[in-house]
């Protein structure tokens, strides 16, 4: 661990207890969104477009609502048409997405949906829902869709941020442009100039729990959702405005979940399981299968981007020059704007233009994944820096300290940092024995940074101090990465009360107070510090308790190791305990409630180190080593910030190696399951090395930044790069797989 | 759909001639997922776990008996068995993982009729024989003349294959198989190649088998790089005539597994260095059993 602020002796924070919530899950005990069965509960099932593009002409349900034990069948027209309600075009994305109106536009486009008593009946009822079709050309990928007379998804979709606003509707549904300083001088002070494009695929978050949903509706309008989510406030905002009615009409409770990585802050499910009940008067279960994950939900962008960057002898990047196209899939809303932010804001950089385009087309709706947008970008990004450092004889990691932002440099996104940790990532990766260990034949070494800025956004804690002096901490924060343990970790430090007599737990939406999502790597930071301010409520009145037992003023309290202090020693201490039982007697429960818009977020830099081994006759490319350095602000929870550390890398290594959506010409997926989406096994990875580095964020009470994004935004390009010092091949299109290794390698005998 | 399990191998003949569309299986695990996939489920499925010569591995001296539904576990787990057919043992331990190698057959391997099945192009090259079982007796046929094309097989529909016999391995022999997967395990052939070397007193090569798995609709012998080897050594030139002759003998498909151009260049590459391990492993094994 490389610690550049010692830990100013904190008791619980930075520990590794047994996590919370291990027991429960490894003994199958934990309730996942498809656990939870109701008393006459029915089953849905969800009937999808085999096409990637065409036009509803008709929906028969008849003959699947004759059917034994069938309770329901709705469709697009069972949904208020937001269109026709002037809602905003991002709630009527959304609608249309849940469930088709006039058009499909993906493969796996949800048409209708069945509920009947049993998973059988409700599947062969899916099947008999007839639905016509007009089949209608479509674009898969970037180049498809920009191309000039490309078929349109969206016939009124004119490009915003162009000025003037273009005439003529087209696939490209928004430019973002950043500039700075004058791109012809800065190119004309470089010694070499690179220029490279790049591609990349569309890759699924992969978590291993499909989507679920159970909805019990009451005959007065409102109901009740359990499901698997990142936030459950927002699956309560989302499901309302599909359904027409008002947020307080549902109360949503988080399950447990089976990872999430951005895919599960979107709806897919839960609306139609609401209407379903209302309609069949009964409880209603629908459950993805791991096909219906692939067609219909996440993935992350398929992009093509082209970077050109120039730098002088002594290192200097000179200028730089990105023009980035992102897939959104069916409707508006790629993460092309934080790769414009994020592309190069790990460099100082005099001189740049960052353009980008979102584009959609018949895929599915691309859903944010860890750092969403970063890593197709930076393995474009690192991958030229790579080369230049080649080409002028520098070290990969020289370079990178030659050009890194550091505290006060303009980031290429506009603020000015605060205090940031990247430079302390660049030396903790050279300090390590990982960096000048000896490589065999046919390996090669790979470097990469990685920038991610961290959320902070709307949080709320309530902690409650129970009758024998144990606390509960409640929050709204779906615990996907361990973030109970860490509330807990923080709440026993604040309160000086062990760790193991804290609960954290994950509250509904009608119990706690709004949380906004459990993403962006804010919840140790933001809900983290709402927990913080709660505990600092409890303490003060905790000290007021004592002063009145005491009969003293507040000021000659103070709260010491968990127990309320007189300042003079006059009076013998009271523990939680005993303030605790006495809680009667000095003012009633001692509760305490806070909700904050975060103070400050702490931006994340990430440098990582990759050794592989590639096979010259088979393009077979294995890692054998890594190792990633990562600021973390401070590690509340060191074994859950390694484990977010580890996570990121490896889904980059699948990423850059062996993960892609493969479509046939029709614009359906061949790949819709774990054994042709290939995700790493466990076998073919190497320990990952982890290096957390701690500059804490001077905006949280414990300095945390948080660590669960920006771990996947180097690995693409660190193997490219150690694949290219292997074998000297440049890699640029995603996945790099054996056969375009070997076809690249082929081309370098020839 | 009704689930059988008989006890003998008459007992299976004549519950497979008396309902038609009954299917035979031993681990179903390729059964159950194609079940789930959506392929139409037989009436009657017949487990043949219970017929004890099914599930059994013996040597009597001249040759060894594996029955057709054993565990591929039970046999890379037999020391005497890997020892002699290294690899075999290797093939068979390289389907799916340790939970599907305790339920996973040779017999279901083959039968199955993928032509990426792992354990074929090893048995093919070791000359394992399949004693087959119908309503008129049982008839032994070669392991290679199973399987006719992707799915499909020569066995008629109320015929199944009761055990594989292999003959005990000569002197200075070695087997071995390998294959191309992208990742490291639970993952298919993109190409398999399985050899088996015989040498001569002088260290030349007197027989030789090659064979090679997802590269054509069956798993394919390459005479022409056997007829490369014999009388030989391995030798550079003679290396890059059996990879030639291998590339030569495919027939793939681009699919979203691999292209035409990699298979066949893959088939060579393999197909040398599963040559090369055959070799060492004949040299290794100089006496007799
Ligand atoms: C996760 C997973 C990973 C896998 N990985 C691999 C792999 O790496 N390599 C590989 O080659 N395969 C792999 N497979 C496929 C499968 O495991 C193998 O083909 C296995 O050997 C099949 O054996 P079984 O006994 O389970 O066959 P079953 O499913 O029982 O039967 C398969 C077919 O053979 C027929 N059959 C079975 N026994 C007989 C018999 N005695 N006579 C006539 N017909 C018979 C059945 O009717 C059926 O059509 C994998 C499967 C899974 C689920």
């Amino acid at each position: 661990m490389a610690i550049t602020e010692e830990n100013p002796g904190y008791k619980w924070v930075g520990t590794r207890p047994i996590r919370p919530d291990g027991l429960e899950k490894v003994t199958g005990k934990a309730q996942f969104g498809a656990d939870l069965m109701l008393p006459g509960m029915l089953f849905g099932k969800v009937v999808r477009s085999p096409h990637a593009h065409a036009r509803i002409i008709s929906i028969d349900t008849t003959a699947a609502e004759a059917m034994v034990g069938v309770k329901a069948v709705i469709t697009g027209s069972d949904f208020p048409d937001l269109a026709a309600n002037g809602a905003h075009p991002s709630e009527i994305d959304v609608a249309n997405n849940t469930i088709a109106r006039e058009k499909v536009l993906y493969e796996g486009h949800v048409v209708a949906a069945v509920a009947a008593t049993t998973r059988e009946q409700a599947e062969a009822a899916a099947k008999a829902v007839e639905v016509t079709y007009e089949i209608l050309p479509h674009v898969l990928t970037v180049d498809e869709a920009m191309a000039d007379d490309a078929p349109l998804l969206h016939e009124g979709m004119i490009t915003k941020g162009v000025d003037p606003a273009p005439e003529e509707a087209s696939n490209v549904a928004s430019k973002i442009l950043h500039e700075r300083g004058d791109l012809d001088q800065g190119f004309g002070e470089a010694d070499v100039v690179v220029e490279r494009e790049f591609t990349t695929k569309p890759v699924h978050q992969g978590y291993i729990e499909p989507h679920a949903a159970v909805a019990d509706a009451n005959s007065d309008g409102r109901a009740h959702i359990w499901c698997s989510s990142q936030g459950h406030f927002q699956m309560r905002a989302y499901s309302a405005s599909v359904l027409g009615i008002s947020p307080g009409m549902l109360k949503v409770t988080a399950a447990e979940i089976g990872g999430g990585f951005g895919g599960k802050t979107v709806i897919y499910l839960e609306p139609l399981a609401v209407r379903l009940s209302q309609r069949a008067g009964r409880p209603v279960k629908l459950v993805m299968d791991r096909d219906e994950v692939f067609r219909a939900t996440g993935p992350t962008s398929g992009t093509r981007i082209k970077v050109k960057m120039g730098v002088a002898k002594d290192g200097k990047i000179t200028a730089a020059e990105v023009w980035m196209a992102y897939e959104a899939g069916a409707y508006a809303g790629s993460p092309v704007g934080a790769a414009g932010m994020t592309a190069i804001a790990c460099y100082d950089i005099p001189n740049f233009v960052v353009e980008g385009y979102d584009v959609v087309c018949n895929k599915p709706r691309v859903a944010a994944y860890r750092a969403p947008g970063a890593p197709m970008a930076a393995f474009a990004v690192e991958s030229v820096l790579d080369e230049l450092a080649r080409d002028i004889g520098m070290d990969p990691i020289d370079i990178r300290l030659a050009n890194a932002a550091v505290e006060g440099t303009q980031a290429s996104y506009g603020p000015k940092f605060p205090r940031i940790g990247f430079v302390e990532t660049l030396e903790a990766i050279k300090d390590h024995p990982n960096y000048t260990a000896d490589l065999g034949p046919n390996q090669g070494r790979g470097i990469a940074a990685g920038f991610w800025f961290n959320a902070g956004m709307m949080s709320s804690a309530t902690v409650h101090i129970n009758e024998n002096g144990t606390a509960t901490v409640v929050t709204g924060s779906p615990d996907i990465g361990g973030s109970r343990q860490s509330m807990a970790l923080m709440a026993a430090e604040e309160l000086g009360i062990p760790y193991e007599s804290i609960k954290a737990v994950v509250a509904d939406t009608e119990t706690v107070g709004f949380n906004d999502v459990t993403g962006g790597s804010r919840v140790t930071l933001a809900t983290g510090a709402a927990v913080v301010d709660a505990c600092r409520l409890i303490i003060e009145d905790l000290r007021a308790r004592a002063a009145k037992t005491w009969d003293v003023e507040l000021d000659q309290v103070e709260w010491v190791d968990g127990q309320a202090q007189h300042v003079e020693g006059a009076q013998p201490p009271l523990s939680m305990k005993d303030l605790a039982a006495k809680s009667g007697r000095t003012g009633g429960p001692i509760s305490a409630n806070a909700s904050l818009n975060s103070r400050g977020v702490g931006a994340g830099f990430s440098t990582q180190l990759c050794d592989v081994e590639v096979d010259p006759e088979t393009g077979v490319t294995r890692v054998v080593r890594y190792l990633t350095a990562q600021d973390a602000g401070r590690a509340i929870s060191p074994d859950y910030v390694e484990g977010q550390m580890q996570g990121g890398v490896v889904q980059g290594i699948g990423w850059a190696l062996s993960e892609e959506y493969i479509h046939d010409s029709d614009g359906v997926m061949e790949n819709p399951g774990f054994l042709d989406y290939r995700i790493p096994v466990a076998s073919d990875l190497p320990m990952i090395d982890c290096a957390i580095v701690e500059v804490p964020n001077p905006a949280h009470p414990y300095g945390v930044r948080g660590v669960g994004e920006v771990g996947i935004v180097p690995p693409m390009a660190a193997v490219g790069n150690a694949i290219n010092d292997a074998l000297d091949v440049r890699m640029t299109d995603l996945p790099m797989s054996p056969v375009k290794v070997l076809e690249a390698l082929n081309e370098q005998r020839d | 759909m009704k689930y059988v399990a008989p006890s003998s191998v008459e007992e299976a003949t004549s519950l497979l001639s008396s309902s038609p569309s009954a299917q035979v299986f031993a681990g179903a695990t390729d059964v159950v997922p194609q079940m789930r996939a959506g392929r139409p489920a037989p009436e009657v499925l017949v487990d043949l776990k219970k017929i004890e010569e099914l599930v059994a591995v013996a040597n009597d001296g001249d040759k060894w008996t594996v029955g057709a539904a054993t565990p591929t576990a039970n046999l890379t787990e037999d020391p005497a068995f890997s020892e002699e057919f290294p690899g075999l043992a290797e093939a068979a331990g390289l389907i799916g993982s340790d939970q599907i190698q305790n339920r996973s057959s040779l017999g279901g391997n083959l039968c199955n009729g993928s032509p990426a099945a792992d354990s074929v192009p090893a048995m093919v090259v070791n000359g394992a024989r399949a004693v087959v079982a119908g309503p008129n007796g049982t008839r032994v046929l070669d392991v290679a003349e199973v399987v006719t094309g992707p799915g499909q097989t020569s066995l008629a529909a109320d015929e199944f294959i009761v055990e594989f016999e292999i003959d005990r391995i000569p002197a200075r022999t070695g087997d071995a198989y390998l294959r191309m997967i992208p990742r490291t395990e639970m993952d298919i052939a993109v190409v398999g190649a399985g050899a088996r070397i015989t040498l001569a007193e002088d260290g030349s090569i007197e027989h030789a088998a090659l064979a090679l798995a997802a590269v054509a609709p069956t798993v394919v012998r390459v005479p022409d790089a056997e007829a490369a080897l014999v009388g030989n050594t391995a030798d550079d030139e003679t290396l890059s005539a059996v990879a030639d002759a291998a590339s030569e003998a495919c027939d793939p498909i681009d699919d979203k597994r691999g292209t035409v151009a990699y298979r066949k260049q893959v088939a060579g590459v393999l197909a040398k260095r599963a040559v090369l391990i055959a070799i060492e492993r004949a040299q290794q094994r100089n006496g007799t059993n």
